[in-house]
């Protein structure tokens, strides 16, 4: 079989932080982990195509990085593409997991890449391709490669994978229909009796979980920051020009409210079909407090209120999604200089 | 929303009526807000003390973000 790898600079050898920069560098031949696949997987398999790219250069320009990506993985007529393992290397993570999707998705090719659990690759890119959990120590490498293999191989062979707690992989969020000698309420039963006994017992429905993360510094002089409004509750322009969904929406929006000091509802809707939205579409300022934060800018309470507002729907927002949005509108809010922001939530 | 903003670095003070889910997701500053179908507001009230009131959960907020968190 005919592989072709993705690694990073670290892994590739070409350097650490200090050649994070370093625009792909491609090779006919296996580098480290690379190698150490075809050791895994036996005299069938050779690594014909490398390619090494910096971890900065592939954050910052990943679009050109999946071109030329896509473009060596066809001309190397590649049966399989693998990335990584990154363990906990989240720019690495990134890139890889949208490789991988991006090889899938355009050349049908079978990929897998590995990472810890804590990567954000996985957060972004568990639901559209195989990501084995490598654990976060780069001494995991061997048993991550061999889970990449052995599933990769069942995709190339069209088999059933099996169960992401069996082969290894994070979860795609895929529900499938399976029999069971038991009823449900025999086997709620059957597991509060094991919980309460002690026993060891697996939860059918996992809940999500949330890491924490630690609050940034405060606000050190109200008087001197950029203030933004942000909200999930939906409001939008009359017409909705970025057509946010009522529901689950997938993007967001930034509204001018520059020359604004009060909003009004004659100029707005809102996009959201989980509240009574009669009283925010009377008077926008209840959701989105233009009108104090601009008499507080001119009393100088607050340095400066950012020229926009943000908003998308939070409803029924599957994690996952609710997350890019929450990257997304950070990135948006970083490149304009803000330094605080008030969430208005529904 | 709020987590990915503050793992961006940026404060965020989240108004909302709904206090277990902005906890249970792990957000660091709260202020509870005045309803689910009006966060910042209260449409029962007169628009003066309304508005009087919008103010007071804007400043709570601002104070909220100049505070010290623990998570």
């Amino acid at each position: 079989m005919r592989i072709v790898f993705y690694l990073n600079q670290f892994f590739g050898g070409l350097g650490s932080e200090e050649a994070a920069g370093m625009t792909p560098v491609v090779k006919d031949s296996a580098v480290g982990p690379g190698r150490l696949m075809e050791q895994v997987m036996g005299d069938d398999a050779q690594v014909v195509r490398t390619i090494i790219c910096g971890d900065n250069y592939a954050a910052e320009n990943l679009e050109e990085l999946t071109d030329r990506v896509l473009r060596e993985v066809k001309e190397a007529e590649a049966d399989l593409f693998f990335a990584g393992p990154c363990f906990e290397a989240g720019r690495y993570g990134v890139a890889c997991g949208a490789l991988c999707a991006a090889v899938n998705d355009s050349l049908g090719i079978p990929v897998t890449t590995g990472m810890a659990v804590e990567n954000p690759g996985v957060d972004l890119y568990h639901q559209s391709i195989h990501i084995v959990d490598s654990g976060a120590q780069a001494a995991g490498m061997r048993d991550a490669l061999e889970q990449m293999a052995a599933i990769a191989l069942k995709l190339a062979h069209q088999e059933e994978i099996g169960l992401p707690k069996e082969a290894g992989y994070f979860p795609m969020g895929i529900l499938k229909d399976g029999f069971t000698e038991q009823t449900s309420a025999q086997r709620l039963v059957a597991m509060l009796h094991a919980k309460t006994t002690g026993e060891p017992y697996r939860s059918e429905l996992p809940a999500p979980t949330f890491v924490p993360v630690a609050a940034p510094a405060p606000v050190a002089d109200l008087s001197k920051s950029k203030i933004a409004i942000v909200t999930d509750g939906g409001l939008v322009p009359k017409g909705n020009p970025d057509q946010i969904a009522h529901f689950a929406a997938t993007n967001w929006g930034a509204y001018d409210i520059a020359s604004s000091d009060d909003l009004k509802g004659d100029d707005y809707e809102v996009a959201h079909r989980g509240y009574d939205t009669r009283y925010v579409e009377d008077d926008p300022d209840r959701l989105v407090p233009v009108d104090i934060l601009r008499e507080l800018e001119e009393q100088n309470v607050v340095g400066e209120l950012h020229g926009q507002f943000y908003s998308t729907s939070g409803l029924v927002n599957p994690l996952a999604n609710s997350r890019r949005l929450g990257r997304e509108i950070a990135q948006s809010l970083k490149d304009s200089g803000v330094d605080a922001v008030i969430l208005t939530s529904t | 929303m709020a987590t990915e903003l503050e793992k961006a670095g940026i404060p965020v003070c989240q108004v909302t009526s709904v206090m277990p889910v902005a906890k249970m997701v792990g957000s660091n500053r709260i202020v509870q807000g005045q309803g689910i179908v009006h966060v910042m507001g209260d449409a029962s009230l007169p628009p003066e003390e309304e508005k009087e009131l919008r103010r007071k959960t804007v400043l709570e907020a601002l104070e909220a973000l100049q505070t010290e968190a623990g998570s």
